[in-house]
């Protein structure tokens, strides 16, 4: 049955249509009128005042990479709009399915440079898988139903609806169907069983075969295949950033991970391996260094669901398009069940090397000041095996992600492709309001954590309690160590006096701490996580520590420095 | 680098044209010519794009086209694989019109399509190197304008739209 509602309410009862529980936004003149409807439909949805446009976005990321659900944020026209652009790139380059519900002015006024009146459309076509605006009450509900399908299905990605004042308050039909399918848009390829048949026999002859996985596993709910093909191949298996957590770091086959400052053995064998069996992963710069270095010796196969990735920095002899799910699920049936242990044990002594070349002093340091990977090292003794790792971008990421100890899936939010710093903190509040019996801890560098810091407002208010672990060189940390390596030391604006972070946390009423001294770590981290609440915890890090290994930029693979 | 016709299949959605051109400026690839039109399908339209680029690039050009959500397909050909057209209009000023004009319009196939007290405008269609040597020629008769379409083009692969579409 039809019923007439305002285009405001159909906004509204579409978004709970498609069982959206949480949205993230910020009010402001064109988007009024919705946030006018959420007011009688609280019971059904929820929404989070965040204190920027920018911080709703990662919000919603945050929820959406936890949850496995579209992450929904609202903002208003003109800079609410733009606000989120950030956030629109960020989601897009990292799969993440994100529908964003922009005001415009109305549609009469459109073009005439009205009063926050912007081009969202035109702006954000760059950042999005799909966007549309909106003029009509009655285009309201179809376009949130496709938007939603396109966000969540295929590869995942962001999609922006923009809806004119007009379209908001006039009255319009509102009938909910979701969208299932339409004729332009194929997210279904099924898999190509001679392509299976031709990677199987490439595995099965093998000698040195090896197996890189992305974030493709665990948006594709691929975990329990990924983790069967390792047991029947014997492969050993290494980690790309976004793809931690995918398979339990437990698992025998599991060999570390892969990129500028992941594991000294993954990058290192990736030009020796003869067989390279790509998972769900793109080849990223960041993950191959110079491409013309870059596994030549070895025969790829890539299992990837775009066929866009395909042969696009990396040229597959055997690319098997579609879901890994089920092509892991037939390549497992299909090769023989092997052990490669002579293999496996290159990785383990290289794996030794590294220990003693970084990790050690990294995790048990002698020297006086204290070191990132020491806090990440005392994290792990105390979280849960589902805690959330939430981090920002640069050293404090790369080593939190290096020594977290991640057991399940779904427990790492970081922002990947784009390396947006601000990115933790509204992230990790919105991970946290997914659940909040679940430990979410956001690393963050005290450059980041001041891009967004407003959005300890939003922790106060929503009373998440997330665990913010600010880990303080009172540097940009990444850029002075490059600055150190290759730019002759010439620190050029990266040093940053800082605020007294503990008072300003005391501001927003969460409880804070602050140890820079070895002894007094292990009893503040155990603190914080059994802490009922948010809580920020301050540690006053070495201030010229670098992260290694590294492959600098123009590098191979086989280069990879120790120190 | 080789010229390549590109096709583009499409729903007949806002910004779906703005969207194709970002993939080329993002990578700051020029455009050689653009055409769109209707398609025998109401409802589809298509995109006929000329570019000059090496075949690994037409071929990543190609997949990120296709992977715009509203672009039912999206495939593309050397020149030996399509039958293509282009249209070039000429104007001229009367004052210099002679005998020899006559001529050239004869050897060129070309045709008077307007003719006004101050100037005529000149139709030819052929390919470029064609339009291209009759402006070559006309430059010595003052000529006033030339604009050129795009490619217009048809693959000679026997595969129809419905394939797509359906």
């Amino acid at each position: 049955m039809e019923t007439k509602m305002r285009g405001a309410d159909i906004v509204v009862r579409s978004l709970i249509a498609e069982q959206a529980e949480l949205i993230f936004g910020y009010p402001g003149g064109a988007i009024m009128p919705v946030y006018d409807a959420l007011y009688d439909y609280h019971d059904q949805i929820k929404h989070v005042l965040t204190r920027h446009e920018q911080g709703a976005i990662h919000a919603a990321q945050g929820y959406a990479r936890i949850s496995g659900k579209v992450g929904v944020c609202l903002a208003t026209s003109g800079p609410g709009a733009t606000n989120l652009i950030t956030g629109l790139a960020d989601a897009q380059i990292d799969s993440t399915p994100l529908v964003c519900i922009t005001g415009q002015v109305a549609a009469h006024l459109l073009g005439t440079d009205a009063f926050q009146e912007t081009d969202v459309m035109g702006i954000s076509m760059p950042a999005t898988k799909w966007n549309i605006q909106v003029r009509h009450a009655k285009d309201i509900a179809p376009a949130i139903a496709k938007a939603f399908f396109i966000a969540r299905s295929g590869r995942p990605g962001a999609v922006l609806i923009d809806i004119t004042k007009n379209a908001q308050v006039e009255l319009g039909e509102f009938n909910y169907s979701p969208c299932q399918e339409f004729r332009s848009y194929k997210t279904h390829h099924p898999v190509d069983l001679p392509a299976i048949q031709e990677a199987a026999a490439l595995i099965n002859s093998a000698s040195r075969p090896y197996l890189l996985f992305g974030q493709g596993v665990i948006l594709g709910k691929a975990e329990a295949e990924l983790k069967f093909f390792l047991d029947k191949s014997g492969i050993p298996a290494a980690s790309t950033l976004l793809g931690s957590g995918a398979l339990s770091q437990d698992h025998p086959n599991y060999v570390g991970k892969l990129g500028m400052h992941g594991n000294y053995a993954p990058n290192l064998l990736t030009n020796q391996c003869d067989v390279l069996i790509a998972v769900g992963m793109r080849f990223d710069d960041r993950v191959t260094g110079d491409l013309s270095r870059y596994a030549k010796q070895a025969k790829v196969i890539h299992l990837e669901l775009d066929p866009s990735e395909i042969n696009k920095n990396v040229r597959a002899e055997v690319a098997v398009l579609g879901d890994c799910k089920e092509s892991l699920s037939s390549l497992t049936e299909a090769i023989t069940a092997k052990k490669h242990e002579a293999w496996m044990a290159k990785f383990r002594a290289l794996e030794q090397q590294e220990k003693e070349a970084v990790v050690h002093l990294d995790l048990t340091p002698t020297k006086a000041g204290l070191t990132m990977g020491e806090v990440i090292h005392h994290i792990n003794q105390y979280k849960a095996d589902d805690a959330v790792l939430v981090t920002d971008v640069g050293q404090h990421q790369m080593i939190a992600w290096r020594y977290f100890n991640y057991k399940k899936t779904r427990t790492q939010v970081t922002s990947g492709g784009l390396g947006t710093m601000g990115f933790a903190l509204p992230a990790a509040l919105g991970a946290q309001l997914h659940d909040y019996s679940r430990q979410v801890i956001c690393v963050v560098g005290d450059g980041g954590i001041q891009m967004t810091i407003q959005e300890l407002g939003t922790i106060m208010q929503t009373k998440a309690p997330v665990k913010i672990v600010l880990l303080n060189n009172n540097y940009l940390g990444m850029v002075r160590q490059w600055q150190q390596m290759f730019f002759d030391k010439r620190y050029s604006f990266t040093e940053l006096d800082n605020p007294d972070f503990v008072k300003l946390s005391e501001a927003y009423g969460i409880k804070a701490q602050k140890v820079d001294e070895r002894s007094n770590l292990k009893e503040a981290i155990e603190d914080m996580l059994i802490h009922d609440g948010p809580y920020f915890l301050e540690v006053v890090v070495e201030k010229e520590d670098n992260v290694f290994p590294m492959i600098a930029t123009g590098c191979s693979v086989e280069e990879v420095r120790l120190h | 680098m080789k010229r390549y016709t590109i096709f583009v299949i499409t729903e007949n959605f806002i910004g779906i044209l703005n969207r194709i051109t970002i993939i080329f400026t993002r990578r700051g690839i020029n455009i050689d010519a653009l055409t769109a039109s209707e398609s025998r399908i109401p409802g589809v339209h298509r995109i006929t794009i000329e570019v000059t680029v090496t075949e690994e690039t037409v071929i990543q050009l190609v997949n990120q086209i296709e992977k715009i959500i509203d672009v039912i397909k999206a495939f593309h050909h050397e020149d030996s694989g399509v039958v293509y057209q282009e249209l070039a209009l000429y104007k001229l000023p009367v004052s210099r019109l002679d005998g020899g004009l006559e001529k050239i319009i004869r050897d060129h196939h070309a045709k008077i399509i307007a003719a006004e007290p101050d100037f005529v405008v000149l139709e030819l269609t052929g390919h470029k190197e064609k339009t291209r040597e009759l402006l070559e020629i006309l430059k010595d008769y003052g000529i006033l304008e030339f604009a050129r379409s795009g490619r217009v083009a048809v693959a000679k692969r026997m595969l129809t739209i419905d394939s797509f579409v359906n």
